[in-house]
């Protein structure tokens, strides 16, 4: 079992994420061509970039602003979801051991710790869902368990590295709940992580490009 | 709401292959993305002044959008009457289209344009405003929303010019003047209910000796058929502009101080009369942009002396400031006209909705309860800074806070730029009559 979701479900999973991510990437540019001109009749390259980037700035946004707080804890949330996984000196000698090839790794104890603020963060975003009548009233189920979906890896990864449980369980469970959120990203809102730019480009062509109103 | 359920059409039956149409029609790249990544954060709320004024979470874009067109998108169309009338009371009662929300969702979606596809489904259906259809009917039948014959404008503005004889020498408003600089178009409001301003306008075109002309046929520069969710109709009223300013020979076409009559023309209006480029085939220009240009370049002055001395305020309308790009203009203007500025918070692209907008505030007096309770924001923003005088260029933010000032005891006088321009504009000397002069 172990092998099999190590090995092939692995390449499979990965499979799932890219290709799945790429079609949606081509599905959607092709589809803009016929139906979007309005995106490429505006576009305008500071404009764009600076629509995109200062939403990747803490607190670059008027919106973030006024919400100091829930800001910190959704870069939080997503820093350490994005780190971690590529990161982490583990992963990186498994990439290392099999193909050769590594990315830098960041020490332990940061992971340990990165690892615990993407679980706290995400355990908060869904108290935040329960709490806030206006975030409430938005929620489905599936809402809270993409959120779910989303920590699993981290959870078991984070009772993995120390051997909290039975070790083989806790890895194999670790594997599987990773392979499952790789594969799904590209078929739920998860595919934020692409069509983010796409969204704010826009939004940044048509307010800013077009009339020279920030959209932060 | 018994009122709003009368005006709406009650056959029951919906026409699922028409509500297809147009959902597959809009369902582009960009629809498709907006629709399925939303995360449901609720940044949104809070910059609504729908929900900020009554703090109820149905009033969060994001529910009004996940209730209305997400719905419809979910359903492939197949929605009853009895859901067109839930989504109307939002469309046109909940949500003015002012892209506020749009700044302060992380992903930056338009919820606005997504709201205007809405509208046209249920418009579709006979779900709409019927005070928006009698607009969109007299545009149908007349090329303008009061169903004026073409006789009228001309004859206004001949007895305007009678008027005015006796205190400025030389003040024409030339009709159908081929090959000017601008094409003045008006709405329709100025020509039945204040004449005034299409006066304060001849004046101040007079005093800079510009080349302006307002046309008999494609005057009116409004387009409430958009608001309507018509899209033919709304495409028909600007393409009466654009042809008319390309049959004319006009260089550019000049929007009188309206908010949205800018978002249709400049922005909306490419799109909709079939420009694929999205831009429109004559340049327009909105009056903030041009009496900018006169204050600045000493083309017209004031005199200081008679700059206001109480405290005023500006309202960006939403179609001029977030949606047209000018909050920097006025602001300029505003140095010109009074000594006491004080700006609002938020204001500029910031700036919230006054309540009158998407087509609201010419719906009629039905609606001014719903209207006074969404201005309550609107209403503490003005109480906050003071003023006494309350700018804005555009007629239906001019309306809305004239009633709010009533209503909350906010001791306003609301004015619109060429207002309060004419109190304090320095009359040359050639255009003084005889009589009058030293």
């Amino acid at each position: 079992m172990y092998e099999f979701f190590s090995g092939p479900m692995l390449w499979i999973a990965f499979s799932f994420f890219l290709f799945g991510l790429a079609a949606n990437i081509i599905s959607t540019f092709t589809l803009s061509r016929s139906k979007d001109r309005i995106f490429y009749n505006h576009a305008n390259a500071v404009w764009g970039i600076k629509s995109v980037l200062i939403w990747l700035l803490p607190l670059g946004s008027v919106s973030m602003r006024r919400q100091p707080f829930f800001t910190l804890i959704g870069f939080m949330f997503h820093i350490s979801l994005i780190t971690v996984p590529l990161f982490l000196n583990a992963h990186n000698i498994l990439w290392d051991e099999n193909f050769g090839i590594s990315l830098w790794s960041i020490p332990d104890s940061i992971s340990d710790i990165l690892t615990i603020a993407c679980i706290l963060s995400g355990i908060f975003l869904m108290l935040r869902r329960a709490v806030k009548r206006e975030v409430r009233i938005l929620t489905e189920k599936r809402d809270y368990a993409l959120i779910i979906i989303t920590l699993l890896p981290f959870i078991t990864g984070f009772l993995a590295y120390r051997q909290w449980g039975d070790y083989e369980t806790i890895l194999l469970l670790h594997i599987v709940t990773a392979e499952i959120l790789l594969i799904i990203i590209p078929f739920t809102k998860l595919s934020h992580m692409i069509f983010f730019f796409f969204t704010r480009l826009f939004i940044g062509f048509e307010m800013g490009g077009r009339r020279g109103t920030k959209t932060w | 709401m018994k009122e709003n359920e009368k005006t709406i059409n009650a056959s029951g039956k919906t026409d699922i292959e028409r509500i297809r149409h147009i959902l597959s029609e809009n369902n582009g790249s960009l629809m498709r993305t907006w629709l399925s990544i939303c995360s449901r954060c609720g940044l949104c709320a809070e910059s609504c002044f729908y929900y900020l004024a009554e703090k109820d979470p149905k009033l969060s874009p994001a529910y009004k959008l996940k209730a209305t067109l997400g719905e419809m998108y979910r359903q492939k169309g197949n929605v009853d009457h009895e859901f067109l009338k839930h989504c109307y009371e939002i469309l046109w009662f909940k949500c003015t289209m002012c892209k506020r929300c749009s700044l302060f969702c992380p992903f930056g979606i338009d919820i606005a344009a997504m709201m205007a596809v809405a509208r046209n489904v249920c418009c579709s259906q006979g779900v709409t405003p019927n005070e928006l259809l009698e607009f969109t009917e007299n545009c149908r039948k007349s090329g303008n929303h009061m169903g004026l014959p073409p006789e009228e404008i001309v004859d206004v503005c001949q007895w305007l010019e009678e008027e005015i004889e006796d205190e400025i020498k030389g003040v024409t408003i030339p009709i159908d003047k081929p090959d000017v600089k601008y094409m003045y178009t008006i709405n329709p409001r100025e020509v039945v209910f204040y004449p005034n301003d299409i006066l304060d306008a001849a004046v101040i075109f007079s005093i800079a000796e510009e080349s302006w002309t307002i046309p008999s046929f494609g005057w009116d520069c409004t387009n409430l058929p958009m608001f309507a969710g018509e899209r033919d109709a709304a495409a028909q009223a600007v393409k009466n502009v654009y042809n008319q300013a390309i049959k004319i020979g006009a260089e550019k076409i000049l929007i009188t101080e309206c908010g949205h009559a800018y978002r249709s023309l400049a922005f909306e209006g490419p799109y909709m009369a079939g420009y694929p480029e999205g831009k429109p085939p004559v340049e327009v220009v909105h009056y903030v942009e041009l009496i900018h240009e006169y204050l600045v370049n000493g083309i017209i002055s004031v005199d200081p002396a008679k700059k206001f001395k109480e405290p005023v305020t500006y309202q960006d309308p939403c179609n001029v400031g977030r949606n047209g790009g000018f909050w920097k203009e006025p602001r300029k203007i505003m140095e010109y006209i009074a000594h006491d500025f004080r700006d609002m918070i938020p204001s500029g692209e910031y700036n919230h909705c006054c309540g009158g907008g998407g087509g609201i505030m010419p719906m009629g007096p039905n609606y001014k309860p719903g209207r006074m309770e969404a201005g309550k924001i609107k209403a503490r923003q003005i109480k906050e800074t003071g003023a006494k005088i309350v700018i804005s260029p555009c007629h239906n933010c001019y309306d809305q806070i004239s009633d709010l000032g009533e209503k909350y005891n906010l001791g306003i006088e609301v004015l619109s730029i060429k207002e309060a321009l004419r109190k304090m504009l320095v009359i040359p000397e050639k255009f003084k009559p005889v009589s009058l002069s030293p």
